[in-house]
């Protein structure tokens, strides 16, 4: 008899996961159908032979954007998980989004701070907005005008891997930087640093850092000191993020809550902590990032702070271990940047020691090194470079295991 | 009785349309075996086209080994040679009257035990299933192809349990044949010299035949798809190392071996099950093997934009309804064609009636008691890509093997490689989770298919 209930209401929650579906989907076809019908019948200019043949790529990428394509399997698995790509790529989108919008607050916030006026909530956001959509959209612009070129003379399909580079270039970077240097970093990063190495999946280091690192060796002083952090800074005032107060021996930090909701000077995405948490929350839960590699890194830093407090020979050595979380791009560079499937290794063990690491070295060169404010980005950059060295010594201990068993066979 | 071996990592996809317990009896029509289904096999024809037949008739034979003969399933007259591109033989066509052929319906295994007196020697066995062409049910691992009979296998493999999607219920089908099936392993014991390797599992396997088998070793499994694939089972009780074969055949394939062996009758019965969404009555067939897929389907088909696919969703072939059943395949799947989908902005919708394994689907945080039966269609949804997520694949393939790399290492064919990383213990099957999970939507099996290849003649 419970059976039977159960499985009634069993039935009734299918039915009813079912059924909102099929609304939404029947609500959807009535309003596509004219639109498809253009579609189909400018694609024939697009085919070969036609008269825009030469911009078959870009069609397609618009066309599967728009639609999901009427792609069957013809080989081997006959039916297919419903993921793909362009769903995964969107979700970091939108987990980047929390903190996209608190940057661009925050923006406009430390704007009338530094000038001691008051505003509201929407002026301060406007006065983000004006700063940050230009550098959004250049990026987007050079970015995916470089990406769609080379898909055209490849002969291959637009990759949506750039929606999401595109939009962690400007939120990796200060607020008042030139356009021009935005788009000539996007350039280098896209050409040297991802089409180069053959394009999306085969890239070594991740692009969008490329494109900071570019700058900041090449452009130092759009890129650090305490003059760049807040957009129309005036010059009486500090602009100095926590990091580079630490750097000139100032231990005057602002108060850790503060460094974690994100009131403070710094690049434009990456300031508060809680707007990260909360993309990572959801990267996490959709599985799209490896929480394996974002809890390593913290665990790397925090081991790190510790290792520090305990020597404290410096002011900087006796900070608590967890400030370094919370300060400059630590947090963001470990849930957006270091978890990267591609510049990041494959193997689970190689994952945990590659996380280890840029934890280790990020707050290492903080800390030590007198040159560098910020050791985050050259910490994953430099453990991108390593991860097919960490995969190649975790998969030999599995080829070992093998041979070893074929050698015990024999004897 | 042993503790179950736990396979973690894997998937039980649950489709709409699974077979009912009820057997229709199909004994004329058109039957072919298909030289295409062997593995590296080179045909040479032994018949033409108006031959009459008898059951066990060699129909072509293996250039590489002329001992492996391809029998007639069935009693009647060769209709057709069927030849594709460079006319490469694709199938011999039997046409087999009503007349002609009987397939028993009443069970056969209450017949003589004439076949009892057939010596017990290896040798003897050897050559009467070449002979009548019961040897190519055999195969062996690495690379999934005809035993080689000059060779003692180090282990041989029986798995008593289907998991693919909708595949059919060997409790079920084995009911019909238990004398059959426990000579079956007594016969396949004496070919590998020692025990067959029984794998059952743990909670779908019912059939006191099954569970009850004697002189083999059983093992239990347990845990989602592929637990019933024979690679797995292999990985996990004796892996293959470089240089080593291990023998296994199916289910089927066993009662075939023991009805001769027991009765001196030679009868490519089997009970097929067709199944899936787009059919109106899936239910299972009794037939001979190598049957044609339109005989099979027969009004049943929901309309005619249907996929028909020989063998499972996850690794068969797609096929038309005057093609043939494969001769390892033991299912029809008929599910409905993907190719007229309106979906705008598919990318961001919560897809609630969609089937995923990524959490960015809502299907993936439902409890696995809720799921409904999917009607998954043939749509890839998306299009191929290079590999960027990692760590995907490892979720559904429980082998000590790194998959993408193993991949990767076919694709580039580094045959050190690919040794080093365990090519040999696995087969294309076993890689039929990755594809259909694979975010890059890249053809896998067909990957490990050439890497496999390419190893086999490197090896000859």
């Amino acid at each position: 008899m419970k059976d039977k209930q159960n499985s009634k209401f069993r039935q009734s929650l299918r039915d009813f996961f079912i059924a909102s579906d099929a609304e939404s989907n029947g609500k959807v076809k009535d309003r596509v159908s004219g639109l498809r019908n253009y579609v189909n019948k400018i694609k024939p200019n697009f085919n070969e032979g036609g008269k825009f043949a030469k911009l078959q790529s870009t069609f397609e990428a618009f066309e599967s954007f728009l639609f999901v394509p009427d792609k069957t399997t013809q080989k081997g698995c006959q039916i297919r998980d419903a993921v793909d790509m362009k769903r995964t790529m969107i979700f970091v989108v939108i987990a980047l989004m929390p903190a996209l919008l608190f940057g661009i607050w925050n923006v406009g916030y430390q704007h009338f701070i530094a000038l001691a006026e008051q505003a509201s909530f929407w002026r301060m956001f406007g006065f983000g907005l004006a700063k940050t959509l230009p550098t959004i959209v250049v990026s987007y612009v050079v970015g995916l005008s470089i990406e769609f070129t080379f898909a055209q003379i490849r002969h291959h399909e637009v990759n949506e891997g750039y929606l999401v580079t595109g939009l962690l270039i400007p939120m990796i970077l200060p607020p008042d930087i030139p356009l021009w240097m935005v788009a000539v970093a996007t350039a280098f990063s896209v050409i040297i640093a991802k089409e180069a190495f053959g394009g999306t999946g085969m890239n070594i280091v991740n692009p969008a850092l490329t494109a900071r690192a570019f700058l900041f060796f090449a452009y130092p002083s759009c890129m650090s000191g305490d003059k760049v952090w807040i957009a129309g800074q005036p010059d009486a005032v500090s602009g100095a993020t926590p990091l580079g107060m630490l750097m000139n021996g100032n231990t005057d930090l602002p108060s850790a809550w503060t460094m974690f909701w994100g009131g403070i000077p710094g690049s434009m995405g990456e300031t508060s902590k809680i707007a990260i948490l909360l993309g990572g929350l959801l990267l996490v839960i959709c599985g799209i990032a490896s929480l394996r590699i974002i809890l390593s890194i913290f665990a790397g830093g925090i081991g790190m702070g510790l290792i520090f407090n305990a020597i404290g020979a410096t002011p900087y050595m006796q900070l608590p271990f967890y400030y370094h979380l919370l300060m400059g791009g630590f947090m963001f560079g470990a849930i957006f940047m270091a978890t990267d499937p591609v510049t990041a290794p494959q193997t689970n063990k190689g994952k945990v020691i590659y996380g280890l690491l840029i934890g280790i070295f990020a707050v290492l060169i903080r800390v030590i090194n007198p040159a560098y404010a910020e050791g985050m980005m050259l910490a994953i950059l430099l453990m991108n470079v390593f991860s097919p060295l960490i995969d190649h010594c975790v998969i030999a201990r599995n080829i070992n295991m093998r041979k070893k068993r074929a050698q015990n066979v024999k004897i | 009785m042993t503790n179950a071996i736990k396979i973690k990592q894997g998937l039980d996809i649950k489709l709409k349309g699974e077979a009912e317990h009820s057997v229709e009896i199909i004994s004329s029509g058109l039957f072919a075996i298909q030289p295409t289904d062997f593995v590296g096999v080179l045909p040479r024809l032994l018949v033409q086209e108006g031959d009459a037949v008898e059951v066990g008739t060699p129909l072509f034979q293996d250039k590489h080994d002329e001992r492996i003969v391809f029998t007639s399933p069935v009693k009647g007259i060769v209709k057709e040679i069927r030849r594709g591109e460079k006319r490469l033989l694709q199938a011999v066509v039997i046409d087999c009257s009503d007349a002609m052929n009987r397939v028993s319906e009443d069970n056969s295994d209450s017949n003589s035990d004439a076949m009892n007196r057939v010596s017990t020697e290896r040798d003897a066995i050897i050559e009467k299933m070449l002979k009548t062409g019961l040897w190519p049910m055999i195969r062996q691992r690495p690379y999934s192809i005809i035993a080689n009979p000059n060779v003692t296998p180090k282990a041989f493999f029986v798995s008593a349990c289907d998991t693919h999607p909708l595949a059919p219920d060997l409790n079920f089908i084995v009911e019909h044949f238990p004398d059959s099936f426990q000579k079956g392993l007594e016969i396949l014991s004496i070919l590998s010299g020692k025990k067959v390797q029984f794998c059952v599992h743990a909670e779908k396997t019912v059939s006191e035949v099954l569970l009850k088998a004697k002189n083999v070793t059983i093992h239990r499994f347990s845990g989602p798809h592929p637990s019933g694939n024979i690679g797995t089972q292999i990985n996990k009780i004796d892996p293959i190392n470089k240089g080593e074969t291990v023998w296994y055949c199916s289910v089927q394939d066993v009662i075939n071996i023991g009805h001769y062996f027991r009765t001196g009758e030679l009868d490519f019965t089997r009970i097929y099950a067709v199944a899936g969404s787009a059919l109106e009555h899936p239910h299972y067939i009794k037939t001979k093997i190598g049957a044609q897929i339109g005989s099979l389907t027969a009004n049943n088909l929901e309309d005619n934009h249907s996929r028909l696919i020989s063998g499972n969703v996850l690794t068969g072939r797609k096929v038309a309804e005057n093609d043939f059943i494969s001769f390892y395949h033991n299912m029809v799947s008929v599910i409905p064609e993907g190719d007229n989908r309106q979906e705008m902005l598919g990318w961001i919708w919560p897809g609630f009636k969609k089937f995923s394994v990524s959490r960015t689907f809502p299907s993936a945080f439902v409890p696995k008691i809720l799921h409904p039966d999917y009607e998954l269609d043939t749509n890839t949804h998306g299009e191929e890509r290079p590999y960027v997520v990692s760590g995907e694949f490892e979720k559904v393939f429980p082998f000590d093997i790194y998959p993408l790399q193993l991949i990767k290492a076919c694709i580039v064919e580094d045959i050190d490689l690919m040794e080093n990383l365990g090519i040999y213990e696995v087969d294309e099957e076993d890689f039929a989770l990755c594809e259909f999970i694979d975010t890059s939507k890249t053809d896998i099996q067909q990957i490990i298919r050439k890497g496999l290849d390419l190893v086999r003649k490197e090896n000859e």
